[in-house]
């Protein structure tokens, strides 16, 4: 399978080791990942948070420069993906308006669970997991923009979605059922209101832990870097939960590894997997 | 707010007009409450999310935009998936923070614009984000200096934040989209 690839400001920055595992998990099951060329920001929240014009036109440039290729669009961050669906869909809607005679691409913008989530992929994880995540527990963490708005993302099951439940199983780990999968962690506030991104990162942590979770896992990089963030400000000695992209579970459990390197980007220790892998030293041998 | 001003007798007729275009359609609400009670920052409101569609549809502006609702929604989407009309509420803040920025409205919030400027600043400047100078223009605008300096710094050395920017080769093509020059304007 061959992808056109839009990785976004964030998988460049604070999420870089987001970029990588993307690029290891989908190397590892033969998908090839084409990096569209001279992309630019997709303008996030802020651009059509405060400017209609600006928050299309950005977007719109990089859905331009992928007709070329015409393959379908992979996107790991929410926002991007979000923002890439609004501008197709206004391009489609009325491409005059916006300065084109036609636009009728045949690709898809596709967030990155949704591909993984696909029978065929799971399917394909099951069989490349070299170390199994058998008895972690964890929390699946959509939060807004890969889901809202439907009429936007075209997601299916925007209250009770169940990619990343279906990703988690996949590596051999348990997910929990709880109540604030879908919850808003006011990642587009936190630098200018960071009181609350931390009381809304206090609930979703709370709910989290009552649900039995050791972590949570996420596909949005926005929601990974607030949702540990804001714990730092919690009562001392509150046990807190690191945040895990899903690919990175997937890379850890193909590789049966989990790499120092990776360890060191959180903010929030990981200490539930790096034990869980110190623990399984034979398997990890085995896969080498 | 003053009730006997709250009135579509005293609505603005150009407000409501360029909600009409946008497809953002404030008269089919009647007012279940659902959009407000899904709202995950509903608390730090001063007007709950119910109170601005129909403000809008009585084409009262100008209280909407000194509010600080505008300024405090995350653009989290989930009052407008969840309204049983559809109206695209979540567009309307988009549509109330950019008159407010137009029309220059002292905003009620004043952090979260210069956050937002700054962001795209960096944006405007080098095609894409870069973080570091992105939250260094926020911090001297806002003069809020102090917060977050720890979380900063844990960020930068645990290489999260990269010293210099990624530019794009075409800024000229970014520069054009931030020139003013779009139709949105032309309205
Ligand atoms: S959910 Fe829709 S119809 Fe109900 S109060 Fe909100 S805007 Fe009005
Ligand atoms: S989009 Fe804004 S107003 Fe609507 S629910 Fe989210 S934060 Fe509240």
């Amino acid at each position: 399978m061959k992808l056109s690839y839009y990785p976004g400001c964030s998988l460049e920055g604070t999420a870089l080791d987001y970029d990588h595992s993307v690029r290891a998990v989908c190397l590892e099951l033969g998908i090839n990942l084409v990096e569209i060329p001279d992309w630019n920001c997709c303008g996030a929240s802020s651009a059509h948070m405060t400017d209609h014009e600006v928050g299309m036109r950005l977007p719109m440039r990089n859905l331009l420069l992928a007709m070329d290729a015409g393959l379908d669009i992979l996107v790991p961050c929410a926002a991007c993906f979000q923002r890439l669906r609004a501008a197709d869909k206004a391009l489609r809607a009325d491409p005059g308006y916006w300065d084109l005679r036609k636009y009728t691409p045949d690709f898809q913008i596709i967030h990155i669970s949704t591909l993984l989530a696909r029978p065929e992929i799971l399917e394909a994880i099951r069989q490349r997991v070299q170390q199994p995540l058998t008895g972690l527990s964890l929390a699946c963490y959509y939060g807004c923009l890969s889901l809202r708005n439907p009429r936007i993302t075209g997601a299916p099951n925007w209250e009770m979605p169940e990619n990343l439940e279906k990703i988690v199983s996949a590596t051999g780990a348990t997910p929990v059922a709880w109540s604030h999968r879908t919850e808003c962690c006011s990642g587009s506030l936190t630098l200018a209101r960071p009181d609350i991104a931390h009381k809304l990162v206090g609930d979703i942590i709370e709910a989290a832990k009552k649900a039995g979770a050791g972590a949570l896992v996420t596909d949005c990089p926005m929601c990974q870097a607030n949702v540990e963030s804001r714990q730092m400000e919690r009562i001392p000695g509150e046990p807190l939960l690191p945040v895990f992209f899903a690919t990175e579970l997937l890379a850890a459990a193909f590789r049966g590894e989990y790499p120092v390197k990776q360890q060191k980007v959180h903010l929030v220790a990981p200490a539930i997997l790096t034990d869980f892998f110190a623990q399984s030293g034979p398997a990890r041998e085995e896969a080498v | 707010m003053n009730p006997e001003y709250v009135s579509p007798e005293n609505g603005n007729e150009k407000f409501l007009q360029k909600l009409d275009t946008m497809g953002i359609d404030v008269h089919a609400c009647f007012q279940c409450g659902r959009c407000s009670s899904g709202c995950p920052v509903a608390e730090y409101f001063d007007l709950q999310v119910m109170e601005v569609v129909r403000l809008a549809s009585y084409g009262m502006e100008d209280i909407l935009l000194a509010s600080k609702t505008i300024w405090l929604c995350a653009a989290c989407e989930t009052c407008a998936t969840r309204c049983p009309n559809e109206i695209e509420i979540a567009g309307l803040m988009d549509v109330l923070r950019s008159l407010a920025l137009k029309k220059g409205v002292v905003p009620a919030e004043p952090r979260v614009p210069l956050f937002h400027r700054s962001f795209l600043d960096s944006v405007r400047h080098w095609g894409r984000t870069y973080e570091i100078g992105m939250i260094a223009g926020y911090k001297i605008r806002s003069g809020d200096l102090l917060s977050d300096m720890k979380l900063g710094m844990d960020m930068f050395i645990k290489g999260k934040l990269k010293l210099l920017p990624q530019a794009i080769k075409a800024k000229d093509e970014v520069r054009q989209i931030f020139s003013g020059k779009g139709k949105e304007y032309e309205r």
